[in-house]
C-alpha cells in the first residue's frame, strides 16, 4: 500500500505535473483567470486523466507499439468529448468560458505523458492511482493560480466579492484599494506560476537542476 | 578615536551577526571601509559602482528638482489660480516657492515610498542570500518617482516597486544579473496593473482625479483636464503646446521627463563623465528620426488622410518626435543602463537604433496608449543578448577568415 499512495502523492508536491514537470503550462495560463473555471478544468483532466489510464493499461497488451499513438489519441478524444458535452449540457456559461481549452485537454502533454511512460506499463489500479494523481498535482496548481488571479485582479472568489464591491466602494475599497488589472493577463499566471516553483525549490534544495 | 574608527570596530565586533549586510550597506555609502590595502602597486579607479550611481543621481536631480516646480505650476494653471507664465521658462512666474512646496510635498512622498520599499527589500534579499547589499537599487529609486503621474497612490507604487525589484531584479541574482530594466519594470506593471491611474487626461495634473471624484459624487465643481501633448495628438486634435514649452518642460506629465532642456543637460553630463553610452543616445535619436520622416512621408504622400485616427501623430513633424512624451527621458537615463543595454559597441548602435525606431512606431500605432518609449525599451532590453550575440560571432567570422588567409 505504501508503493500505492506514493502515485498518489508524488506528483501532488515533488514530481508535480506543472511545477516541477512543467508540462500543461498553456492551460494554466490561459483558464486560470477565475477560480471556477480552474477547479472545472481540474475535474474534466481528473476525469480524462482517471479513465483514459485505466482504459489504456487495460488494452495495454493487444496494442501493437506501431500505432499506440493513435490508440491513445482515440481513448482520450472520446473522453475529452464526452466531457465537452457534459459541460455545454450543464454549465453552458462555463463552458464557453472554458471555450477551446477543454478540446486541447487532447494535447495537453500530462495526459498524453502519463498514458505513454506509465499506463502502457501497469495493472489498471496502479494506472488509475497515478493518473488521479497526476490530474490532482496539476488541480492543485490551477486552483492556486486561480485563486490568486481571481482574488487580486477581480477582488472576488467564484464570483463572490470578498473584498467589497468596486463601484459602491464598499470593503477594500472604500480605502483607495483597486484591483490590479495586470493579474487578469497571461503573463502573471506565468508569474505566478513561477512563484510557486522559485518557493517549491527553495524549501525542497533537491528539485533543483543546474 | 572618532566617529569612524568606531563605527569600523562595530562591524568588526558583528562581523558574522546576520543583519551585517544592512549595516555596510549604509556604512560604505557614508565612508571608505578600513579594509583598503596600504602598500604595493594598484590601479586606483575612482568610478565603483556606488560613484557611477551617484553620478547618475547627480544627472537626474535637476529634472527632480524642475519636476517639482512643474507639478505646482501645472496643478495652479489648471485650477486657474494663475495665468500662463508669458515669459516661459525663464519667467519668476514659473520659479515661485508656492510652484514648488505643492510639487515638493507631492514628489517627496514617491521618492521615499519608492527607496524604502526598494532598499527593504534588497536588504532583505541580502540578509537571506547573506551577500553584501549592492547599491543597483540606488538609480532604480530615484527613476522610479520621475517616470510615474504625480498623484499615483503611494500603496500602488510600493506594491508596483515590490514587485520589480523581486521579479524584475532578485529572481534573476540581483544586481548586474536582470534582463529588464528594473524602474521600467516597476513602471510596466504600475501600467498593465492600474491603467487609470497611468494613462488618460487626469492624472498628468495634480488634483485632478480627485475632482473627478468630486464630480462623480454629484459636487458642483469644474472638471480639470491636463490632456498630454501625446494624447492630444492620438485623439487628432493637435499639439495643444507650443515648441518652446515642450522644449523647457512646460507641459503636463509624468513628474521628471517633461523638460528636455534638463535631460539634454543630464545626458551631456553623463557622456562627459563616461558614464552613459553617446553611441545610444545618438543612435536612438537617429533611429526615432527616421521613424518620424517615414511618418511623414507617409502624410506627403497623402496615403492616410485627416479622418485616419492615426493622422495626428504622423503628420507630427519628425524632429517634434523627440521633444515630446518621454523619449528623451528613456533614450538619457533608461536605454543606457549598462546592464540591460547591449555591451559590444557595434551592438550599442544597433540597440539604440532600434530603440528609437520602435518607440516612434508604437507610439504611433499603440491604440491604447500613446507612448511607446518604455515598451520600446523593455522589448530591446530582452534582445540585447542577441544583438551582442551576433556583433562578436561576425567579429569571430571575420577574424577566422583573417587567419585563412594568412595560411593560404
Amino acid at each position: 500500500m505504501g508503493k500505492d499512495s506514493r502515485l498518489i502523492l508524488d506528483p501532488l508536491a515533488d514530481n508535480n505535473p506543472i511545477t516541477i514537470q512543467v508540462l500543461g503550462i498553456c492551460s494554466a495560463l490561459a483558464i486560470t483567470a477565475e477560480l471556477e473555471a480552474s477547479i472545472v478544468m481540474s475535474i474534466s483532466v481528473l476525469f480524462v486523466l482517471g479513465i483514459g489510464n485505466v482504459v489504456i493499461s487495460l488494452m495495454r497488451n493487444i496494442i501493437p507499439s506501431k500505432i499506440r499513438i493513435i490508440v491513445q489519441l482515440i481513448v482520450v478524444a472520446t473522453l475529452v468529448i464526452i466531457v465537452d458535452l457534459v459541460l455545454k449540457a450543464f454549465a453552458y456559461e462555463l463552458s464557453k468560458t472554458l471555450s477551446v481549452f477543454v478540446g486541447l485537454i487532447i494535447t495537453n502533454c500530462i495526459i498524453m505523458g502519463r498514458f505513454e511512460a506509465f499506463a502502457l506499463g501497469n495493472g489498471p489500479w496502479r494506472s488509475f492511482l497515478d493518473g488521479i494523481g497526476n490530474a490532482l498535482g496539476y488541480g492543485v496548481i490551477l486552483i492556486i493560480v486561480g485563486f490568486f488571479r481571481e482574488l487580486l485582479g477581480s477582488g472576488t472568489l467564484l464570483g463572490f466579492p470578498v473584498l467589497g464591491d468596486p463601484i459602491e466602494k464598499t470593503g477594500l475599497y472604500a480605502i483607495g484599494y483597486e484591483n490590479n488589472g495586470f493579474m487578469l493577463l497571461s503573463p502573471m499566471a506565468l508569474i505566478v506560476v513561477g512563484i510557486i516553483i522559485w518557493i517549491q525549490r527553495t524549501r525542497n534544495k533537491a528539485l533543483i537542476e543546474d | 578615536m572618532g566617529l569612524k574608527q568606531n563605527l569600523h570596530n562595530f562591524r568588526q565586533k558583528n562581523k558574522d551577526k546576520k543583519w551585517l549586510p544592512a549595516f555596510s550597506a549604509i556604512h560604505t555609502f557614508l565612508f571608505l571601509p578600513n579594509e583598503t590595502t596600504h602598500n604595493g602597486t594598484h590601479i586606483k579607479a575612482a568610478d565603483d559602482l556606488k560613484r557611477t550611481m551617484n553620478t547618475v543621481i547627480m544627472a537626474m536631480v535637476p529634472c527632480l528638482i524642475f519636476g517639482m516646480f512643474n507639478a505646482g505650476y501645472q496643478h495652479h494653471l489648471a485650477f486657474g489660480e494663475i495665468t500662463q507664465a508669458t515669459g516661459g521658462f525663464f519667467s519668476a512666474e514659473f520659479w515661485t516657492l508656492d510652484n514648488f512646496s505643492v510639487g515638493f510635498w507631492k514628489v517627496i512622498p514617491l521618492v521615499i515610498v519608492s527607496y524604502v520599499v526598494g532598499l527593504a527589500i534588497e536588504i532583505l534579499f541580502a540578509i537571506k542570500n547573506s551577500h553584501e547589499v549592492e547599491e543597483g537599487y540606488l538609480v532604480t529609486g530615484m527613476l522610479v518617482p520621475l517616470i510615474i503621474p504625480i498623484d499615483t497612490p503611494l500603496w500602488m507604487l510600493a506594491v508596483a516597486v515590490a514587485f520589480g525589484v523581486v521579479i524584475g531584479k532578485e529572481v534573476f541574482g540581483g544586481t548586474g544579473m536582470n534582463i529588464l530594466n528594473p524602474a521600467l519594470t516597476i513602471r510596466a506593471f504600475l501600467f498593465f496593473a492600474y491603467p487609470t491611474w497611468m494613462s488618460g487626461d487626469k492624472v498628468w495634473v495634480h488634483g485632478a482625479v480627485e475632482q473627478d471624484q468630486l464630480i462623480a459624487a454629484g459636487k458642483n465643481v469644474d472638471a480639470i483636464s491636463g490632456e498630454t501633448i501625446l494624447g492630444s495628438l492620438a485623439q487628432n486634435k493637435g499639439a495643444n503646446y507650443d515648441i518652446m514649452d515642450m522644449f523647457f518642460g512646460l507641459i503636463p506629465g509624468s513628474v521628471g521627463e517633461t523638460s528636455t532642456l534638463l535631460i539634454l543637460l543630464g545626458g551631456l553630463f553623463l557622456i562627459f563623465a563616461k558614464i552613459g553610452s553617446w553611441r545610444i543616445m545618438l543612435s536612438s535619436v537617429i533611429g526615432a528620426l527616421v521613424m518620424g520622416l517615414i511618418f511623414n512621408g507617409v502624410v506627403a504622400q497623402e496615403w492616410i488622410t485627416e479622418s485616419s485616427k492615426f493622422y495626428g501623430l504622423m503628420s507630427t513633424t519628425f524632429w517634434q518626435h523627440l521633444l515630446i512624451g518621454g523619449f528623451a527621458f528613456g533614450t538619457v537615463f533608461m536605454a543606457t543602463d549598462p546592464v540591460t543595454a547591449a555591451q559590444t559597441n557595434k551592438g550599442k548602435w544597433i540597440y539604440g537604433f532600434l530603440v528609437g525606431f520602435i518607440s516612434i512606431m508604437i507610439r504611433v500605432f499603440n491604440p491604447a496608449y500613446p507612448e511607446g518609449v518604455m515598451l520600446a525599451i523593455l522589448l530591446m532590453n530582452v534582445f540585447a543578448p542577441t544583438i551582442d550575440h551576433y556583433v562578436v560571432q561576425g567579429n569571430v567570422k571575420k577574424r577566422m577568415k583573417r587567419v585563412k588567409a594568412k595560411v593560404a
